[in-house]
């Protein structure tokens, strides 16, 4: 068992510090150009939303016998520009429109905003900036995890500051490969960028741990697969997170459009950007509803692994109490999804609520509550 | 049209779009709160049905991790009993509330099983209605096809110079190439027809499955609760142990657990290792610790080598001996005031520190002093694998066995083990002991190294420090369903994993002859709402279709036609006839 006695190479774990600042100074660069196609792009013409829903208002009213006629027809062609029938595109020339109406959402097919840089030019400039400073920001935060999983020779996820690192490096990375499987994503660049600071400061001032080797209980394969796991799993539920909270805010403007309210120019600006609130719900949707059985997987590897580290495969340790809290929360945030009565906002709530349990999991058990996982180190 | 002729025609229209679009999911329907007027009976029905309910279910998932919640908060008996003592002495007040709630042991309390076991009552009233109904779908035809497939989800149409049989065999024939079950009907309507077919039926399988395994796993942790055992024993090195009760120094077991369910085996530590990081900021800190030991199993008595890592432990039969603590056993020869041996052997020092400072006692009973006369010995004190003179501290410097040394005070009279209350082996109770002093007055105490002897006053006899061995803590757990958890948990996901990624959908074909002799084709697909591959799926089938049913040629202006069509070489574009 020489490997694992090997002294941690101090000089490599100093470049992975290195490395992970300079992630950090790009990923402020990064943020800076997002705020810049935010800025930008509010020269653009505002109130499409609004007046995509108004006009839908009007023809409600027109047409009152139209049971809820709120459905739109959307009409979609094989071939078309949208996100759902671009991929495949086989359309043989002389194939048939497809003809897509909504029956989800309550106000049906609400369009998608243009984006951050709603059409300007010098926010999409600056847009597609920020995206390849945060490539850039990505290439060299993986170089510092992965130097500093050299300098030791293990998995780089052996207490909290490299955990934090790892989680946020896989955000990022989740977010540059939905944008490559060309998703509309772009909305999510600042407020994830933004995030990633934060825990990179976090994780840089007070989670900073030297490199070192690990305690006994930690040699163990389950180690790469509970614990990416885990990361992996977070990461994605945070951007599930992001989707939700943005519906919850995109919702109420839009129900406040709906009802003839006139919110404020810069709510107005910054939401008819986002995507539509039903685009938003779907992605957190699909996002948390994908992750589900992998967060389930994660609790299973480290109840297989607590069985053979700790006597017992389940024994109520607090990091084993918060995460089957947490899986629970998510249960209900799907059960919520095919409830009558309790999709959209409700269902949205609890989806927060779920993703504030896995953070407290995280952060507050580890430093509150003093049970096996604590050698996680702060 | 007058008014009545719209209504009814639209009440057809819905009740035909509500079969269509019935159960897709086998999802419970929600019911409005209800109170029936009815007797005991009536009231029976409306607590099941209030119980099985989603919403009900809901409540239930919601409060199950709102009540998981303070037993990570409050220390538990189960997990750490030693801590909930402190507790209860540093909490007078809130102790006794909490001891009424059982929030000592949530998760085995009254209110908690309460949630869990109406969650899974709830749970099984809803699978096992779903399960019939699931059963039923199967064996009977995918539903018809409404009568307006336009007012679907997904809707294609276009005009073609094949006919309508030709269409919908076609179309039959290309859904079951798809892997749809597929049925042709004659739906009623004056417009032919049409085709009916559903995919995707594994979602449901995926789903019931999910909650079935769910069950396994809590009837196999239940299970494994009731009849499972821990025991723990220390053993020094050298020293064996065999699995029976009597051997264990602290034992628990579940309500159902018999003293002959433990399996027949025994061991002994051969010899035990640990290494620590020699240097850097973690210096001190346990790098890998090993057991090498040698067990024999049922009645043979072939020893066999193994070694009890960390991460890895030993299992024989359905027992598992886990390796759990270890420190170090200093080995003493005690010598009465007769100069014969009272006691020879190692003392187990229990760990106080990270550096394996260790506190412990030796215990003589049987012990003549310089007269004769019958007394009991006791000496109290420390063991430090490093010691360094010049720290000026008793504390070690590290945890491995560079520099050990011994500080002991020595007492002589009433150990109290004889009778009374049982006894901690690593305390000594001096209420009805004396210190010996040394020639000042002072307590008579001294620090040894290896080979040294402390000689006590008054020719009261001597100790000597003979070595140091090592000692491990075993955990030996008897655990029983895990294999069932194991399944179900696995079963759970792959269950899971069906009912999320999975998408069921329904595809109808209809034909039918319009008025200028050509033939209308229409295609609806039908999903839950999620699905945003059904235009994809049904783009792709209508494409497919273009062999059997091509889009008529100079059909530019109804809203079946492509745009795309007139530049193109696709044999749909060939003139009338040729495509047949």
């Amino acid at each position: 068992m020489n490997l694992l006695a090997a002294e941690p190479n101090e000089q490599l774990a100093q470049i992975s510090n290195y490395l992970i600042y300079s992630a950090m100074a790009v990923y402020v660069l990064a943020f800076f150009a997002y705020i810049a196609e935010w800025t930008f792009g509010s020269r653009s013409k505002v109130g499409r939303t609004a007046a995509a829903l108004t006009q839908k208002a009007g023809d409600e009213g027109a047409v009152p016998a139209q049971e809820s006629g709120v459905s739109v027809r959307v009409k979609k062609e094989a071939g078309g520009g949208t996100a759902v029938l671009e991929k495949p595109a086989p359309a043989a020339p002389a194939s048939p429109k497809i003809v897509t109406r909504s029956s989800s959402g309550r106000r049906g097919d609400l369009p998608d905003g243009p984006g951050a840089a709603a059409g300007d030019e010098q926010g999409d400039m600056y847009g597609r900036i920020a995206i390849s400073l945060t490539v850039l920001a990505f290439l060299l935060h993986c170089a510092g995890v992965v130097t500093r999983s050299l300098s030791v020779q293990r998995a780089p996820w052996g207490n909290m500051y490299e955990f934090s690192t790892a989680f946020s490096m896989v955000a990022v990375g989740a977010y540059l490969c939905f944008l490559l499987a060309k998703k509309n994503v772009r909305w999510i660049g600042l407020p994830l960028v933004t995030t990633v600071l934060l825990d990179l400061g976090l994780a840089v001032t007070v989670l900073y741990t030297d490199s070192d080797q690990l305690v006994p209980a930690l040699h163990s394969y389950w180690l790469w697969i509970h614990v990416s796991l885990a990361i992996i799993c977070g990461a994605l539920l945070y951007l599930g997170f992001v989707g939700s909270l943005l519906y919850l805010f995109r919702d109420t403007y839009e129900t406040k459009l709906l009802r003839g309210g006139k919110p404020g120019s810069v709510v107005s600006s910054i939401m008819e950007r986002l995507p539509s609130a039903n685009s938003l719900d779907k992605f957190a949707y699909r996002i948390n509803a994908t992750v589900f059985p992998f967060w389930t997987f994660t609790i299973v590897a480290g109840a297989i692994w607590a069985g053979d580290a700790w006597g017992r495969y389940w024994g109520w340790d607090p990091k084993e109490v918060w995460s089957f809290i947490t899986w629970v929360a998510y249960a209900c945030y799907l059960h919520a999804r095919a409830t009558a009565g309790w999709k959209g906002r409700k269902a949205a709530y609890l989806a927060l609520l779920a993703f504030a349990c896995f953070l407290f999991n995280y952060y507050g058990v580890n430093i509150f509550f003093n049970g096996k996982h604590s050698y996680a180190g702060i | 049209m007058s008014t009545t002729e719209a209504d009814a025609d639209k009440a057809t229209e819905a009740a035909g779009e509500r079969e269509a679009t019935a159960q897709l999911s086998t999802a419970p329907g929600e019911e409005r709160l209800n109170v029936p007027s009815l007797g005991p009976l009536g009231w029976l029905r409306w607590f099941w049905r209030q119980l099985t309910s989603m919403r009900v279910a809901l409540i239930l998932l919601f409060l199950l991790s709102l009540g998981a919640i303070p037993g990570s908060v409050i220390p538990q008996t189960p997990v750490d009993a030693l801590k909930v003592e402190r507790f209860r002495e540093e909490h007078t007040t809130l102790a006794p509330l909490y001891d009424k709630l059982q929030l000592f042991d949530v998760y085995t309390s009254v209110w908690f099983s309460a949630i869990y076991i109406l969650l899974f009552i709830s749970l099984v009233g809803c699978i096992v209605p779903r399960t019939w109904q699931f059963v039923g779908q199967l064996r009977s035809r995918p539903p018809r096809a409404p009568r307006r497939l336009d007012r679907m989800p997904v809707y294609a149409t276009w005009r073609t110079d094949a006919d309508p049989e030709q269409v919908l065999g076609a179309a039959r024939s290309l859904l079951k190439r798809r892997r749809f079950r597929t049925h042709q009907d004659g739906d009623g309507s004056s417009r032919g027809d049409a085709v009916a077919s559903e995919k995707g039926y594994l979602r449901e399988v995926g789903n019931l499955l999910f909650h079935i395994a769910l069950i396994v796993l809590l009837l196999a942790f239940a299970s494994g609760q009731l009849f499972k055992s821990e025991g723990r024993k220390l053993i020094v090195q050298g020293d064996g142990f065999s699995n029976v009760l009597t051997q264990y120094d602290d034992f628990r077991s579940g309500s159902l657990f018999r003293a002959d369910m433990l399996d027949p085996f025994g061991f002994r530590l051969k010899k035990f290792h640990a290494t620590y990081e020699e240097s850097g900021p973690n210096k001190g800190t346990p790098r890998d610790y090993r057991a090498d030991i040698a067990y024999t199993e049922g009645a043979s008595s072939k020893e066999k080598n193994a070694a009890i890592k960390v991460n890895h432990p030993l299992s024989i039969g359905s027992s598992k001996v886990y390796l759990i603590a270890n420190g170090y056993a200093p080995a003493v020869t005690v010598k009465d005031g007769k100069g014969n041996i009272a006691y020879r052997g190692p003392v187990p020092f229990l760990q106080q520190d990270n550096n394996q400072t260790s506190s412990g006692v030796v215990k003589v009973t049987d012990y003549l002093d310089a007269k004769g006369r019958k007394d009991q010995l006791g000496f109290q004190g420390f063991f430090v694998p490093d010691f360094e003179p010049g720290s000026g501290t008793m504390f070690s410097q590290s945890p491995s066995l560079k520099n050990p040394a011994m500080f002991l005070t020595a007492y002589h009279g009433n150990l109290g083990v004889d009778g009374g209350p049982a006894q901690n082996v690593y305390q000594l109770d001096t209420k009805n002991m004396t210190k010996f002093k040394d020639k000042d007055g002072g307590p008579f105490a001294k620090k040894l190294t290896p080979g040294d002897t402390m000689t006590l006053p008054n020719g009261a006899g001597s100790l000597k420090f003979d070595g140091v061995k090592q000692w491990a803590n075993f955990q030996v757990s008897h655990q029983v369903g895990n294999d069932w958890a194991l399944g179900g948990a696995l079963t759970a996901i792959a269950g899971l994993a069906g009912s999320l990624f999975i998408q069921r959908r329904r595809v109808w074909v209809r034909a039918y002859a319009a008025d200028d002799g050509r033939t209308v084709v229409e295609m609806a697909g039908l999903g839950r709402s999620e699905s945003a591959r059904l235009p994809d799926e049904l783009a792709s089938l209508a494409t497919d279709m273009q062999d059997a049913a091509p889009v008529a040629s100079e059909d530019t202006t109804a809203d079946a036609a492509a745009e795309t069509a007139t530049d193109s070489d696709d044999p749909a574009d060939a003139p009338e006839g040729a495509g047949k």
